[in-house]
């Protein structure tokens, strides 16, 4: 029997158009259990993208809850080990709620994750991957990266202090110029310590550009290697980096991820419907020692955009 | 539709005196200075297209792309937090946030204060900052009838000059925050009609400082 690919949905063949990328570039497909101990989200709730989470207690007694997400387990089943890094990639449900109900929803997520001793090449290779992620779908589409460290070399110049820092973060996710004035003139932070933020995120676009402009001010902000890391992470999407920009309002959650971040859109489609980054924060905070970088798909989000027909 | 650049008003006077910044800066629409009961608008040579929308709902329809910017009241976004770009203080429809009580009664401490008030998640990150214990009550309209009737011991609710306060021996005790118009953006089409949405973004930037 053969089978027709014609009676597939979007999503369906989606998933498996994402499972081969991912398989030809040498991960790994990881299978996990739909559960897991409550514990582990609960010291990592802040990592996670929505609160509830659905628990059970198990016949043993202990709480359990249904995966609201996945890099959490991969993380805490895994091992640091010397050499390549591991190479995973899954496609699974998690059970997250709803921001428009209140209620829990089951959502389909494909991803990646590279762990071990990983170097700014392979946080190329899986920009590429989240990149040719994006070319599968036959809509337009744009990734766009940001770097944590740049930004937090202009953050750091406001203030250390954790209250403002939180509040100005969600006024640089937000593009939001006049709430970060507000809020550092509240605070007593003088003009000239917070106005070269505002004018980081002016700083965005196309890659080459980008780079050109933070060449001309790596020196006075001290962001030189960070600089040359996006140099060279963005490097192997081609000279042009076509569909790819830079901008910094794209924060990430700084208590976890770290160097380079990204997000994935596609026209018509609200909001990201993919998101990564290097998070070794993370991993130590999950006691590890090795490095990573990973990413998802949001394959919810993606329901209604057609596959590329010459997939 | 996806040509058009797709923008959401607020009902009312701040909508219609959002539309005038809007066509002073060149993004008009003879059409929708009419009167009448139709609800979206168009000008292709313009290229843009406006509804007319509830001020609770103008944060939705941009956080769901059926609208590529709008305009916002602060007191929408605090509420909602809708995941959206805030692009500029349009510097109208100014007023504040505040906790108004019956003059000289600021509820006892020893109880939980009971909180009436549309912005029920403004109330309680406001309450949560100080510590005290508090009941909400959410009502959709009238908030300063109940704490004349015994429901509420304050409000919390927007204040402009602070008349229907004064007409109901109400007065305001803090103030939570100073409200006023913003611009709004989908994340995803500040990204494919980046152009457009600019354009929009330095119009009113540039209205916003003849004003001032």
């Amino acid at each position: 029997m053969t089978i027709d690919f014609d009676v597939l949905d979007n999503t369906e063949k989606l998933i498996f158009a994402l499972r081969s990328l991912y398989m030809q570039s040498g991960f790994r497909r990881y299978r996990m259990n739909k559960v897991e101990e409550y514990d582990l989200y609960g010291r990592n709730k802040d990592f996670l993208v929505s609160d509830g989470i659905i628990t059970f207690t198990d016949t043993s007694g202990r709480l359990m809850a249904l995966k609201p997400d996945v890099t959490l387990s991969i993380i805490k089943n895994g091992r640091d080990r010397p050499g390549e890094p591991d190479r995973l990639c899954y496609n699974e449900n998690v059970y997250r709620v709803s921001k428009s109900t209140g209620a829990f929803k089951e959502i389909m997520q494909a991803g990646l994750e590279c762990i071990g001793e990983v170097n700014i090449g392979h946080v190329g290779e899986v920009l590429r991957l989240a990149a040719e992620s994006l070319d599968l779908l036959g809509a337009d589409h744009l990734l766009e990266v940001s770097h944590l460290g740049i930004l937090d070399a202009f953050l750091s110049r406001i203030s250390t202090g954790e209250d403002i820092r939180a509040s100005v973060l969600k006024c640089v996710g937000e593009k939001n110029r006049h709430g970060i004035a507000e809020l550092c003139s509240a605070h007593g932070v003088a003009e000239e310590r917070y106005m070269p933020l505002i004018r980081l995120l002016d700083i965005c676009g196309e890659v080459p550009d980008v780079l050109r402009r933070l060449d001309g001010i790596s020196e006075e902000y001290s962001i030189g290697p960070e600089t040359e890391e996006l140099r060279e992470a963005l490097s192997v999407l081609g000279g042009e980096a076509k569909n790819v920009r830079v901008d910094f309002s794209n924060v990430g959650d700084m208590n976890y991820y770290n160097g380079i971040i990204f997000s994935g859109f596609v026209e018509g489609v609200p909001g990201s419907v993919l998101s990564g980054g290097q998070y070794d924060r993370l991993m130590r905070r999950m006691g590890r020692s090795s490095k990573a970088v990973g990413f998802a798909v949001y394959l919810d989000m993606l329901e209604r955009v057609p596959v590329r027909e010459d997939m | 539709m996806s040509d058009m650049l797709n923008i959401a008003l607020p009902k009312g006077r701040l909508g219609e005196k959002a539309y005038g910044m809007l066509a002073d800066a060149g993004f008009s629409c003879p059409a929708i200075e009419e009167n009448g009961r139709k609800l979206v608008f168009e000008d292709p040579e313009a290229g843009v297209r406006f509804f007319w929308v509830k001020p609770s709902d103008v944060a939705i329809y941009v956080e769901r792309g059926a609208a590529d910017v709008g305009i916002a009241g602060k007191d929408i976004l605090l509420e909602y937090e809708p995941e959206v770009y805030e692009l500029l203080d349009l510097g109208i429809g100014k007023c504040r946030m505040a906790v108004a009580a019956p003059c000289g009664c600021r509820g006892e401490e020893r109880h939980t204060l009971r909180v009436a008030t549309k912005f029920p998640h403004i109330a309680q990150r406001y309450y949560a900052s100080t510590g005290r214990d508090i009941d909400i009550i959410r009502l959709n309209g009238s908030i300063e009838l109940a704490p004349i009737v015994g429901l509420s011991d304050v409000i919390v609710d927007i204040v402009e000059t602070g008349s229907t306060l004064r007409e109901n021996n109400l007065e305001v005790v803090d103030t939570i925050v100073p409200i006023s118009a913003r611009l709004i953006a989908n994340k995803s089409s500040f990204k494919f009609k980046h152009g457009a949405v600019e354009r929009i973004l330095s119009g009113l930037s540039r209205r916003v400082e003849e004003i001032k």
